[in-house]
């Protein structure tokens, strides 16, 4: 149904048939930076512009433009163990956290390191 | 006083209840001695023996008289056969006063409290005399005198005389105590009452206090000025209060120690507590916000000027560090660096969550001006309520974003303590005891300031 040529920009094809949270890591592990979102999340917003304000380009995926956004937002909250799914960071393809973890990481000085080692800050 | 097996002590006989209108404490020895005398000489008496007269029994007396009562009884065995139970019933609650036991065999008899002359002169009425005579055997008799006397030392139950023995006198005093022993009842009766609608008030209006909080209706306690959840708001404000009570006794005591020149040991003791009450403060907030988000942000549990430089509901992390300023030297370059990067890093999140909030408000304002807006109602009611649902939606976010801030305000006064040694921190947690209290002062002074 789905071609597998597709014009979406940094999406990937969407496949039928795969688990959830196995897409979610695949796409993790595409860029340094991977934030998966929601476009009317304000959170999300706020995270975003957190990265940006430290001179990172993140990659961003907003479920809610994504036909199989639903079922991953829920392999999301299970995977956070919280209610709410995004804002949900990865680095150099290892999962960072929601919110309070990034702005925690950032406050501690590892946040940095990390971006740096995983290549999306230079000096 | 001579030792009495099932005499209650005396004081209980101070009830008024127990005394016919002028009565005194020193005849109520005289009552004493008597049934002491009683005791001892009727071998005959078993405190077994005795009239049940407990609460437990058909004798449903309520007050302290009856302990005295079922204490006191030695009544003849004789006599439990003669006041049966029924008969007792018939006087209801309350003191035995009113009269008329009939006996048996057409002599009334009474209950007397301490009466041993009574009790005598029962035993004596031709029923079976079980010797319990005691020296006042002189009381035998049906001699008027004795009666009154008896009548005179028994306080709640009501002698009535034979009718062979009528005396005026006497008649008054039974009829007085009956009159007074009644009044008791019915005083006992409607305070009890009283009590019960009171109980009953009282559960109707913590019925309804709960209920309006539940609707969000604001409960008048002075405390707060905005329309909260009531409750939520009152107990932060008051925990607020201790909290910073608290928090100034351990700036001071921090301040002495510093001053003492106390070694690391101890002075790192006192700077954990500060921060460990920190940490406390975080805790109320979050509890706080959960209950009103809004009456959080609106800062007015915080003082004028203090509210006025206030960032999401509390301080700046920023800017405090930027007040540390020169405070904290000597710095090693490690150090400095440390700072400056918290400097920085505390900045950027605070942009960061600022820019959420502006994103927050702009699609509030969205929500709400929806195309909807400005045209009459027809069809629209769905429209509106699902607008009000996602407008709903988003104000909830508002804890969340509360909720970032304090913890960013909480890591980095954790992330500074790190960098800093004891002595620094010491240093650096008197300058923001300092500055936070000259806000106050300063909102204090402007508060009150002379005009024109």
């Amino acid at each position: 149904m789905y071609q597998t040529e597709s014009s979406w920009g940094s999406y990937m094809p969407p496949r039928n048939v795969g688990d959830p949270l196995e897409r979610i890591e695949r796409l993790a592990s595409e860029n340094a930076v991977v934030i998966f979102s929601i476009s009317t999340c304000c959170m999300c917003h706020a995270i975003k512009r957190l990265f940006c304000g430290m001179g990172v380009h993140p990659t961003v995926h907003e479920l809610d433009e994504d036909p199989r956004g639903k079922e991953m937002e829920k392999a999301l909250m299970r995977l956070l163990g919280s209610s709410s799914a995004v804002p949900v960071v990865f680095i150099g393809g290892k999962l960072v956290g929601a919110m309070d973890r990034v702005m925690a990481s950032h406050i501690n000085g590892t946040l940095v390191p990390l971006l740096k080692e995983a290549g999306a800050l230079w000096l | 006083m001579q030792s009495f097996k099932h005499l209650p002590p005396p004081e209980m006989y101070c009830h008024s209840s127990f005394f016919l209108r002028g009565e005194d404490g020193s005849r109520n020895q005289a009552r004493f001695r008597y049934l002491g005398e009683l005791d001892q000489t009727a071998s005959a008496f078993h405190p077994d023996d005795a009239i049940d007269l407990s609460p437990n029994s058909m004798f449903s007396l309520k007050s302290g008289n009856v302990a005295v009562l079922s204490n006191n009884f030695n009544y003849d065995p004789a006599l439990n056969t003669s006041i049966g139970s029924a008969e007792i019933a018939t006087t209801g609650t309350g003191c035995l006063d009113t009269g008329q036991y009939m006996h048996p065999k057409g002599t009334t008899i009474v209950s007397s409290l301490g009466n041993g002359h009574s009790i005598e002169n029962w035993g004596h009425s031709g029923m079976a005399d079980n010797g319990q005579q005691t020296d006042t055997s002189t009381d035998v008799d049906t001699d008027d005198r004795n009666q009154l006397h008896g009548v005179q030392h028994g306080p709640v139950v009501v002698v009535d005389s034979r009718p062979k023995t009528g005396d005026q006198k006497t008649l008054r005093r039974l009829a007085q105590n009956r009159e007074a022993a009644r009044k008791s009842r019915l005083r006992k009766k409607a305070y009890v009452q009283q009590l019960e609608t009171s109980r009953l008030r009282l559960a109707q209006l913590e019925q309804e206090l709960q209920r309006a909080q539940q609707q969000g209706v604001f409960v008048a306690t002075g405390f707060s000025g905005d329309h909260g959840s009531g409750n939520g708001v009152v107990v932060f404000d008051m925990e607020y209060a201790h909290w910073l009570e608290e928090h100034q006794r351990l700036i001071s005591d921090l301040r002495a120690a510093v001053s003492s020149h106390m070694g690391d040991n101890e002075l790192h003791l006192h700077v954990d507590g500060v921060m460990a009450h920190y940490d406390e403060i975080f805790r109320l907030k979050s509890i706080g916000t959960k209950a009103d988000v809004f009456h959080m942000l609106s800062g007015m549990w915080k003082t004028p000027a203090e509210r006025c430089f206030m960032w999401l509901g509390g301080f700046r992390s920023s800017e405090l560090l930027k007040i540390l300023g020169n405070h904290l030297e000597p710095l090693t370059d490690q150090q400095i660096m440390g700072i400056c990067n918290l400097q920085q890093s505390s900045q950027q999140a605070e942009d960061a969550l600022s820019q959420g909030m502006e994103a927050l408000q702009q699609s509030l304002v969205d929500t709400l001006s929806s195309t909807s807006l400005g045209f009459a109602g027809s069809g629209n009611v769905a429209d509106y309520m699902g607008q009000m649902a996602i407008a709903m939606g988003k104000l909830a976010t508002l804890e969340n974003f509360l909720h970032q801030a304090d913890l960013l305000r909480q890591q980095t006064l954790q992330q500074m303590r790190r960098i800093l040694t004891t002595r620094q921190a010491a240093r650096a947690l008197l300058v923001f005891g300092d500055y936070a209290s000259r806000l106050r002062a300063l909102s204090s002074l402007w508060l009150a300031r002379p005009r024109d």
